[in-house]
């Protein structure tokens, strides 16, 4: 079977592929572009761990066909620290120790970042349900709301 | 030389001990670098798949793997049939779960596996292959397992502790204690009997169980993994496949989570088979489905308590008798739930007797703490039945009874210097215990212990010539262990931390190291890294008194230098760390410290929680308002991991305590493998935990470190239900506490 | 499997009824692709519904809110004056799934997967909204609750999909609710499902009113008995006693992993009860 040719931009960049009908963005990104930062926890949208955005607005990379990118500009974990820059929430999230295995951490600094650009000034509660989506098994998310929160605050600061 | 004693933690003036610095693969873990295991590949890599039992117990009359060889872009087929006997019997039985022999014992046991060119070539074979089952009798159930007529997995292999007449499905009693049961239960003012229930709860780690495998002719093999312990990995696939250990190196990738569940192996030695005799290097990765079906839950359990209690609060005697299933095969951690039933506890009469049976589940891993937050569950709720029925103080009975220094606990060794107490007091001081609490809400406390353990430790400190250090060791970092090891490194060395990179080192850089379990990393692992770093200073020492020409014992190490002491020693310039070996060359070659070790003095650990409940008295529906954790760390390293432990282990247990569970229809089939119906907290769910750490340092590590990943899930169950029956007016006795049986008991006790 | 992307609906009509073999409509994709991922379907095509503009936006007529079937979630959420309008309907649907569904999911897609537990049905119900279905024969509006036709099966014909979905216009004092019963806050599937939308008089009086509930039977169930209990009443504690009666009695439920029959009878009064109240509120009404 004939595969099909999907021009995209991802983090940026234009980006070319030749997928399957069948593929997941989240096989076309792992498999297909080496961009290994999008996490495959259950493949049914349930865990978050392969959170990027599309045109903006966040979603699980597992729920999407490869094909469905056509013309469509995506945003990954690989694109958020600017050259050796990290993202204000890459910086929190070391400095609160809010990872312990790491899996969960891209999924939800994709999704915090989304949380931010619409809400900079998120309660407590608004942070815990925005990020329901993404599980984490090892903290508790005690230090990942506060990371979010922190760094809410730096960037309010900061602009 | 001589060393200045870091025996005693509390005199110590630690300079990087306490602190809290960056983690080192923190950058690689915030931008996606870090490779976990699904994230490797290969040259020429086919993809594997593995074909699962649809049935909860079934004998394999035949396979039939012809027309998915036939395939084309089928490289291999693997079935039992392609396996040795392994002489072991513990051995034997991870085999026969990673692939099933004569029969599947449970939905989702592995039959067969496939390397393809392609996934979807993979899927394509796995429903060319001809499976002829006889479906045979199940049980999922621990008590109805034990009944003499319930269906039989394995006949004849109970051992010897077992009585005659009982179910073929009971693999061993064990018995712990002191004392006179009734004779101290004579004592007692009220004499309060139960019995608990909790179901099966998956460790839930977000990374599925993955693998990279290729094996040459000559039976060279390489394997990449997500594991707690490569070289466990690299034992049992050694021994399964009938190779040298040495042949086989395993490299631990970054590992997603484990909490025990990935003690063991599952595909590994599938994925071998299936690069050795495809020629090609495979890859596999579980689906969420796959994990939840055929890797380790842990036990579920039923247990009945007699807990005797004066009207003062003093506990007269204890006994419980705990059944665990621990899925198909032998090996629940009904011992470890016996031992620390009533561990915290300094009683004069104490008895616990456990049984092992085995179901049509999938073989249980080892869980965080093992065993021991059923047992707590029991005991801790028992406890604050019988405190309250006396209008008694919850954390007053507790101190009351609780174990100390000296105590002889329920599973026989007398405590060292231990830390309930502490907890207990710190508890009862807390804000959080005298806060006003509102309608239909509860607090509940509880404690918990966990043994700890040591094991085989090998680990090798490397001065390079610009005088860095790096430290190789043999323990996947779960959740910080790179960040405690640098700093225990630094500590020793009186260097800055961001002098020394700890790295991960293969199965062929070390010697033997047990896997990350016990919580024994910070210990065990701490402990061999300060000796080899205190085995380099000595070392450096030597140089340094060579260049000075003094006697090596005039050398002495401070601030990270040498440095003469003594009344013979001269007037030399301290040499630091960078001097000595930027000419280690010149003054006999490069410079390291090693340390191996099977390391004993784990140090046991206790903890106390507290948290508010409230419960919605129409729906059963159950919030989580307040929690505080008071745990002993020992000496806490990094204290933010600490506290990360301690949270972490707290809400796994209250997903436990409130909506977990393996259920299991009654045709034995797993009803939830996914994280729909597998629900685990959500960040929604939950309000902060707070933590107080406090440190009773162990006499078994130099800085007085314990263990600290465990025991945080002990205590939570308990602490959960004693809340959620005070918030409800009804004693809830068995997990979940999902809002369904909460309204229900609700619902009887108003008649 | 063949991906086709239609950027009209004439042209997505023309391809349903050309294929030969199964083609599955994608919109939002949050169902579809969990049923292919696990094996669960595996048609020989599936008909992408987002590149049809007109599916994608949100309209007003005739006082009213049309919905395109390619429309997520967030976007509805994002509308305010369609949760000024509806914010029942929209509540149901911003409690499908996570932040990351709300990005794709869709309610035609909740609709048309016909899951007896789908959150924005019961809400869609009681609003007495009506979707718009395009076939060969052109285009044809259908009352919400005719759609499903039990677990997984819809009335639609094999080669019609729906377009829009419409909500009416919204009398002066008018309110609606959705309230779902799960164990979690989040990221579960509704135990029990509970939508209510009513209309007072300036009195006080309910003039109008819907309720209906879902995962309590094979599809959403309408519950007259329950409106014709409010209608006409004041709403007050002895109304709400009524209508939480009517809707346990209403409810038809199965015991399941998500919980029993006897919970979820239960459930299905307290949810009425409580969404009945806020409805009310949110209609101008006293407390």
């Amino acid at each position: 079977m004939s595969k099909i040719h999907v021009t995209t931009t991802i983090n940026g960049d234009p980006t070319e592929y030749l997928c399957e009908a069948e593929d997941t963005l989240l096989d076309v990104l792992r498999d297909r572009l080496g961009m290994t930062g999008s996490k495959e926890g259950c493949g049914t949208g349930d865990c978050g761990a392969c959170s990027i955005t599309v045109d903006g607005r966040l979603v699980c990379a597992c729920l999407m066909l490869g094909a469905e990118a056509e013309g469509r500009e995506i945003g990954t974990i690989e694109g958020m620290a600017k050259g050796d820059t990290l993202h204000p929430l890459q910086q929190k999230f070391i400095e609160h120790a809010a990872l312990q295995c790491g899996i969960c951490t891209p999924g939800i600094l994709v999704a915090a970042k989304s949380l931010l650009e619409r809400n900079p000034d998120p309660t407590e509660e608004e942070a815990r349900y925005w990020l329901a989506g993404n599980l984490c098994r090892c903290t508790g998310y005690d230090k990942i709301i506060r990371a979010v929160l922190d760094a809410a605050q730096d960037m309010r600061e900061a602009s | 030389m001589a060393l200045d004693s870091k025996s005693d933690g509390e005199k110590l003036n630690f300079k990087v001990i306490g602190t809290r610095p960056l983690r080192p693969d923190g950058i690689d873990k915030v931008t996606g670098r870090a490779r976990f295991g699904a994230d490797m590949s290969a040259p020429g890599m086919l993809v594997g798949l593995v074909l699962r039992s649809p049935h909860a117990h079934a004998r394999i009359k035949s396979i039939d793997t012809s027309a998915a060889e036939a395939l084309t872009g089928v490289h291999a087929v693997v079935t039992r049939a392609d396996f040795g006997a392994v002489e072991n019997e513990a051995t034997a039985d991870v085999l026969d779960n990673c692939m099933a022999g004569d029969k599947a014992l449970y939905d989702g046991h592995a039959v067969a596996a496939v390397a393809a060119t392609s996934g979807k070539i993979a899927k394509q074979a796995l429903k060319l292959i001809e499976i002829d089952y006889e479906p045979l009798p199940h049980v999922t159930d621990v008590d109805a397992a034990m009944q003499p007529d319930a269906p039989s997995l394995h006949d004849g292999r109970a051992n010897e502790t077992v009585p005659e007449g009982m179910s073929p499905n009971v693999m061993a009693r064990h018995e712990f204690g002191h004392g006179d049961i009734e004779a101290g239960l004579a004592q007692a003012d009220r004499v309060l009997e139960r019995t608990y229930r909790t179901e099966a709860t998956h460790q839930g780690y977000i990374e599925p169980h993955a693998c990279l495998a290729s094996m040459g002719p000559d039976g060279q093999a390489d394997l990449w993994c997500c594991t707690q312990g490569h070289y466990m990995v690299r034992n049992t696939c050694a021994e399964i496949l009938g190779i040298e250990q040495g042949q086989l190196r395993v490299t631990a990738s970054e590992i997603g989570g484990g909490f025990g569940g990935k003690t063991t192996v599952f595909l590994e030695p599938v994925a071998l088979k299936l690069a050795q005799k495809s020629g090609r290097p495979v890859k596999m990765v579980m689906s969420r489905a796959e994990v939840l079906r055929a890797t380790g839950p842990t036990a579920s359990s039923s247990i009945d308590v007699r807990i005797g209690m004066t009207k003062d609060g003093r506990i007269t005697a204890g006994f419980a008798e705990l059944r665990y299933q621990g899925g198909a095969y032998p090996g629940s951690p009904v011992d470890m739930g016996s031992m620390s039933a009533f561990a915290p506890y300094d009683l004069e009469n104490v008895k616990t007797v456990g049984w092992d049976v085995v179901t049509n589940r999938p073989k249980q891993a080892a869980y965080r703490a093992p065993g021991a937050p059923m047992a707590a569950f029991a005991v801790e709720s028992a406890i604050d039945e019988l405190a309250k029925g006396f209008g008694l103080d919850p954390l007053e009975v507790r101190l009351k009874n609780a174990a100390r220094e000296g105590t002889r606990a329920s599973y026989g060794p007398t405590y060292p210097a231990i830390g309930l107490e502490a907890t207990l007091r710190k508890a009862k001081d807390h804000p959080h215990w005298s806060a006003p609490l509102g309608p239909n809400q509860g607090r509940g406390v509880a404690c918990g212990f966990w043994f700890n353990f040591g094991g085989d430790t090998c680990v090798s400190l490397n001065i390079t010539p610009d005088g860095t250090v790096t430290l190789s060791e043999g323990n996947p970092d779960i959740g910080g262990s790179r960040a405690s090891m640098s700093m225990m490194a630094a500590e020793e060395l009186g260097i800055p931390y961001d002098k020394v990179r700890t790295v991960i080192a293969d199965t062929g850089s070390l010697g033997q190291n047990e896997v990350t379990d016990g919580s024994r990393v910070t210990f065990a692992v701490g402990l061999a890294t300060i000796e080899a770093a205190r085995a380099a200073k000595r070392e450096m020492c030597k140089r340094a008194a060579m260049v000075w020409g003094i006697d090596e014992e005039a050398v002495v190490w401070e601030d990270g230098a040498a440095k003469p002491a003594g009344p013979n020693a001269g007037d030399h310039e301290p040499m630091s760390l960078a001097e000595i070996a930027a000419i280690a060359s010149n003054t006999g070659g490069p410079i390291a410290g090693h340390f191996e070790v099977n390391a004993e003095g784990a140090g046991v650990s206790f903890a106390t929680h507290m948290v508010d409940t409230e419960v919605d008295p129409d729906t059963g529906a159950v919030k989580i308002l307040r929690y505080t954790v008071f745990q002993d760390a020992g000496k806490a390293v990094h204290p933010s991991y600490v506290e990360g432990q301690f949270q972490g282990g707290a809400v796994q247990g209250i997903g436990w305590a409130l909506n977990e569970e393996y259920i299991y229809g009654e045709d034995g089939i797993l009803q939830n493998p996914g994280f729909l119906d597998y629900r685990i907290p959500v960040a929604s769910d939950l309000p902060m935990i707070d933590t107080v750490i406090l440190e009773i340092p162990n006499p078994g590590h130099p800085y007085g470190v314990r263990g600290v990943g465990e025991t945080s899930i002990v205590p939570p169950l308990a602490a959960v239900a004693n809340a959620v029956s005070e918030a409800a007016g009804v004693r809830m006795t068995a997990l979940p506490m999902s809002p369904p049986r909460v309204l229900a008991a609700i619902q009887s006790e108003n008649g | 499997m063949q991906y086709l992307s239609p950027n009209t609906v004439e042209d997505a009509v023309q391809l349903l009824a050309s294929r030969t073999g199964e083609c599955r409509v994608l919109a939002g994709g949050t169902d579809l692709l969990v049923r292919l991922r696990s094996g669960m379907t595996e048609p020989d095509s599936v008909l992408d519904i987002k590149r049809i503009d007109e599916l994608r936006r949100i309209t007003r007529e005739d006082g009213g809110w049309r919905i395109g079937a390619a429309v997520p979630g967030a976007e509805m959420s994002e509308n305010a004056d369609l949760v000024s309008d509806w914010p029942g309907v929209v509540e149901a649907v911003g409690l499908i799934g996570s932040t990351q569904i709300q990005g794709r999911a869709t309610m035609a897609g909740n609709l048309c997967n016909a899951s007896p537990a789908a959150d924005s049905v019961p809400a869609l119900v009681a609003a007495d909204a009506v979707a718009r279905v395009a076939g060969p024969d052109g285009v044809r509006d259908v009352a919400v609750f005719d759609v499903p036709d039990g677990p997984g099966k819809t009335s639609l014909g094999r080669d019609e999909f729906i377009t829009s979905i419409f909500l009416p216009a919204r009398p002066a004092r008018s309110g609606d609710a959705y309230l779902r019963f799960i164990p979690r806050t989040e990221m579960d599937i509704a135990v029990v499902g509970c939508a209510v939308s009513l209309t007072l008089d300036a009195a006080g009086t309910c003039t109008a009113a819907r309720v209906a509930l879902g995962a309590v039977g094979p599809k959403v169930i309408a519950v007259k008995e329950a409106a014709d209990i409010l209608t006409g009443s004041i709403i007050d504690a002895a109304t709400l006693d009524r209508v939480a009666q009517a809707c346990s009695a209403a409810a038809n439920p199965i015991d399941d992993k998500r919980g029993t029959a006897d919970y979820r009878k239960h459930v299905a009064g307290v949810l009425a009860r409580r969404a009945t109240a806020i409805a009310k509120t949110r209609a101008g009404g006293a407390a």
